[in-house]
C-alpha cells in the first residue's frame, strides 16, 4: 500500500484493510515513507568488468541501480507483527522511540535496521523483554557496500528466541569515515569472537569491546581483508600453454 | 638449559621471566629450570601444532602447578579466505568453496550456503523430492563420521587408542559411501543450488543398507569400550562443564548445549530439507560434561542410523525422479554420467548442443561461464551441523556471485568455552573439554 497524506486517514474500511489505527503515526513506524524505497547501495556500469578501454561490447552504456530491498509497511504477517509491536512498546518504556530506522521483510525474513546509538538498548530489550526473548545471538557479520554513501559497512545480527522459536535479523549500519559500532558483548558475550572478527575483516570498530583485536590475520596485517576495495590477490597460472588470469581479473558479469 | 637447537623459537630471557623451549624429551631440563627461577606460575604456549589439539589451535595457558588459571585461544592458522574467494566466483562455484570449510562436515558446509542461495532465488519449494531426500541421506551419514572423528581423536588425546582405530575403521565406510555417490571422499560440491549434481549411482541402496547393519553390530562396541570404562569416565565426567545459561551467553549450541539437558536440534525445532517427515529422536544429556557430550553423540549416531534407513526406503521408491530443479535457468544443462573413458559427460546433450540447437548451446555456454543471477537480498538459514548450528549469510546484489558469503561456524563460536570450561581445572583436562567441544579448525578459521 503507498503512504498517504495525514489528511487521508479519515476512512473506515473493514477486515482485512488497514485502516485509520494502522496508519496512525505510532503504528507505521518507520512513518518516513523514504524508508519504503528500495536501498539503493550502487550502481552497476557496463558489463564484463571493462574499465579504461574501447568499449567493443556494445554494453558499455549498461546503466543498472543495485538495489536491495526496501522497507516493509505493516502488516507485516504472521509474528512478525507480534515481534514489532512488542519492540516497539518496550522501545517506548525505555525512551528509545526512534531506535528502529526500517523494518524489511524480504523473504520470510525479519530485518530491523537499528540507529547505531541506541544498538546495545535495542539489543539488550530484545534479550530481556518476556515477549522478545532473543536470548540466543549467532553472531555478526559485516557487508561493505562502498558506493552506499555514509553507510557503507553494514553489521548484521542474526538473533534466535529459544523460548518463541522465531529469528531476526538486526541490520546497523555505519560511515567508512567513522567506523563505530557499539558492542553488544557485554548483552551477547558469544559476540566477542564474531566482533573481533568483523572488525579484522571490515575495520569496524566495536565500541566499549573488551579487547578488539585481530583474530583471523596477523597482528600487524596492514588492511582489512574482507572490504571491497582489498583485492584479492593471486598470480595468473599458465595450463597447457594458456594463461589463466587470476580470479578477480576475469571477465565478469554484472 | 639443554634442549635442542631451534632456529625459530630459542631460549631467551624476557621481562616477564625465562621462555624454554620443549620440544619433547626435555621436560627435566624445564623442571629444573622453573625450580631454579622459584616461581610455580607458568605460561604454556601448546600448539599451533600439538596433536591434541584439533589441526592448527594454539593455547596459551598459565599455570600454577598443574592448576590452569588462564587459558585462551589464538587461532587464525588456518584462515584461508574462502569467504573473500567466494566473491569472485559464481554462485554454483561457491559450493566448491565452501565445502572445504569443516571438512569434517562438508555437506552441511554446502547444504546451508544452497538453502540460503534458495531462499533468495524464491525456490524453496521447488526442490524436488529425490534431491531434498539424497541431502538428508549425505547430511547425516556425515554426521555419523563427524561424531565417530570426534569420539576417535578424543579417546586418542585422553590415551585411548583402540577408540581411535575402531572410529577411523568405521568413518572409511562412511568415506567410501561418499566416494561411491559423489565421486569424492572429501571436499564433494555435491549439493548445489536448486538439488544434488547427481542421481544415486546403482547399487548404492543396497551398500547403504549393508552400511546400516553393520554399523548395528559395531556401534555397540563402542559403548561397551567406553560408557562404563572407569579410567575413560574419570578423565571425562565432571570435566568441561557448562550449564544452560553458561551456553547460551556463550552461543553454545549442538552436543555442548543438549548435554545441558535442553532439547534444542535445529532438525527438530525449525525443520528444513524435510526433516520433519524422519521419525527420530533429539537426544540429550543432564551432566553438561564432557561425558555426556560424549554419549550424546553415541545416541545420535544411532538417531542417525534410524533417518538413514528411512531416508533409504524412500529412495527406493525414487527410481528415475529428477535430483535437480525443473527451471532450465538455475539447473545445470545436463546429467553427466561417467563414460568409457573415466571422463564424466553426456553425450546425449553434446550432439543435442552441437548438431541439433543453436539456442541450446548459446543457454548451455550463458550458463556455464556467466551463472545465474539471484535477486538482491539477503538469507540466513541456519542447520544442525554435528557441532552445532552452522548458517551462511548470504548476500546477493542481483548479480551472478555472491555479493557477501560469511559462514556462522559453530566450531568457532564454541571454541570461545575453552576459558570457562578448562579455568580452575587440571591442564590435562583442557584437551578433554576442547575434545568435547569438537572443533574443527577448518571451520574456525575459514
Amino acid at each position: 500500500m503507498s503512504p498517504k497524506e495525514p489528511g487521508e486517514f479519515t476512512e473506515v474500511t473493514s477486515g482485512t484493510e488497514p485502516d485509520v489505527t494502522d496508519r496512525s503515526p505510532e503504528n507505521t513506524l518507520p512513518a518516513d515513507p523514504e524508508q519504503l524505497q528500495p536501498e539503493v547501495v550502487g550502481v552497476q556500469r557496463g558489463m564484463f568488468g571493462v574499465r579504461d578501454s574501447g568499449d567493443t561490447s556494445g554494453y558499455g552504456g549498461l546503466v543498472r541501480p543495485i538495489a536491495m530491498p526496501g522497507g516493509t509497511a505493516r502488516p507485516y504477517g504472521g509474528w512478525f507483527d507480534e515481534v514489532a509491536d512488542a519492540l516497539e512498546a518496550a522501545l517506548g518504556g525505555a525512551g528509545v522511540m526512534h531506535a528502529v530506522e526500517k523494518v524489511v521483510v524480504h523473504r520470510n525474513e525479519l530485518t530491523f535496521f537499528i540507529r547505531r546509538e541506541e544498538l546495545r538498548e535495542v539489543a539488550q530489550l530484545l534479550r530481556d523483554d518476556p515477549r522478545l526473548r532473543f536470548e540466543f545471538c549467532s553472531g555478526v557479520s559485516g557487508v561493505h557496500y562502498p558506493d552506499d554513501a555514509g553507510r557503507e559497512l553494514h553489521a548484521v545480527y542474526h538473533l534466535l528466541s529459544m523460548t518463541h522459536n522465531r529469528r531476526i535479523r538486526l541490520e546497523v549500519t555505519c560511515p567508512d569515515a567513522e567506523p563505530h559500532i557499539p558492542s553488544v558483548v557485554s548483552v551477547y558475550p558469544t559476540n566477542d569472537w564474531h566482533e573481533r572478527e568483523t572488525y579484522d575483516f571490515f575495520g569496524i570498530i566495536f565500541d566499549g569491546h573488551p579487547s578488539l583485536t585481530r583474530i583471523e590475520m596477523p597482528d600487524d596485517w596492514p588492511g582489512h581483508p574482507q572490504r571491497k576495495d582489498y583485492p584479492l590477490g593471486g598470480i595468473p597460472v599458465e595450463y597447457k600453454g594458456a594463461s589463466i588470469p587470476p580470479p578477480d581479473t576475469r571477465r565478469v558479469y554484472h | 638449559m639443554s634442549t635442542a637447537y631451534d632456529p625459530y623459537a630459542r631460549e631467551a630471557e624476557t621481562s616477564s621471566g625465562r621462555v624454554f623451549t620443549v620440544t619433547g624429551q626435555d621436560w627435566d631440563s624445564v623442571v629444573s629450570g622453573i625450580a631454579e627461577e622459584g616461581d610455580d606460575r607458568v605460561v604454556v604456549n601448546m600448539g599451533p601444532q600439538h596433536p591434541s589439539t584439533h589441526g592448527v589451535l594454539r593455547l596459551i595457558l598459565e599455570l600454577e602447578g598443574e592448576t590452569v588459571t588462564e587459558a585462551r585461544c589464538g587461532i587464525g592458522y588456518l584462515h584461508t579466505g574462502i569467504e573473500k574467494n567466494m566473491e569472485f566466483r559464481s554462485w554454483v562455484q561457491g559450493v566448491t568453496f565452501c565445502t572445504r570449510m569443516d571438512y569434517l562436515a562438508p555437506f552441511y558446509n554446502e547444504a546451508t550456503y544452497c538453502f540460503g542461495v534458495e531462499r533468495l532465488l524464491d525456490i524453496e519449494d521447488d526442490i524436488p523430492e529425490k534431491a531434498r531426500v539424497m541431502r538428508v541421506l549425505l547430511m547425516e551419514i556425515n554426521r555419523i563420521s563427524s561424531h565417530l572423528v570426534a569420539i576417535a581423536t578424543g579417546g586418542m588425546e585422553i590415551g585411548a587408542l583402540t577408540v581411535m582405530t575402531i572410529g577411523f575403521r568405521e568413518r572409511e565406510m562412511c568415506l567410501d559411501l561418499f566416494e561411491l555417490i559423489t565421486g569424492l571422499r572429501m571436499n564433494h560440491a555435491f549439493i548445489r543450488p536448486g538439488g544434488v549434481a547427481q542421481d544415486m549411482p546403482p547399487g548404492a541402496l543396497d551398500q547403504i543398507r549393508d552400511f546400516i547393519a553393520l554399523m548395528k553390530k559395531r556401534l555397540p562396541e563402542y559403548a561397551a569400550l567406553c560408557n562404563a570404562n572407569p579410567i575413560f569416565k574419570g578423565r571425562l565426567q565432571g570435566v568441561g562443564h557448562l550449564d544452560l545459561a553458561g551456553c547460551l551467553a556463550l552461543g553454545m549450541t549442538g552436543p555442548v548445549l543438549r548435554s545441558t539437558g535442553y532439547p534444542w536440534d535445529l532438525r527438530k525445532t525449525q525443520p528444513y530439507s524435510g526433516y520433519e517427515e524422519y521419525d527420530f529422536e533429539v537426544q540429550t544429556w543432564d551432566t553438561a560434561d564432557s561425558y555426556g557430550r560424549f554419549r550424546i553423540r553415541l545416541n545420535e549416531m544411532w538417531e542417525s542410523l534410524k533417518i538413514i534407513e528411512q531416508a533409504a526406503d524412500r529412495l527406493a521408491g525414487l527410481e528415475g525422479a529428477p535430483v535437480m530443479i525443473g527451471d532450465k535457468k538455475i539447473a545445470w544443462p545436463s546429467q553427466l554420467a561417467i563414460g568409457s573413458d573415466g571422463m564424466g559427460n553426456s553425450l546425449d546433450h553434446i550432439r543435442h548442443i552441437m548438431g541439433e540447437s543453436m539456442e541450446a548451446l548459446i543457454h548451455h555456454f550463458k550458463l556455464v561461464t556467466e551463472g545465474f543471477r539471484v535477486p538482491a537480498g539477503q538469507a540466513y538459514v541456519p542447520i544442525e551441523s554435528p557441532r552445532g548450528e552452522l548458517g551462511a549469510h548470504v548476500v546477493s546484489d542481483g548479480g551472478t556471485r555472491p555479493f557477501r558469503a560469511h559462514f556462522r561456524d559453530p566450531s568457532f563460536t564454541n571454541l570461545q568455552a575453552t576459558s570457562v570450561m578448562s579455568e580452575g581445572g587440571m591442564v590435562a583436562d583442557v584437551i578433554v573439554a576442547i575434545a568435547s567441544i569438537d572443533p574443527v579448525m577448518g571451520g574456525v578459521d575459514r
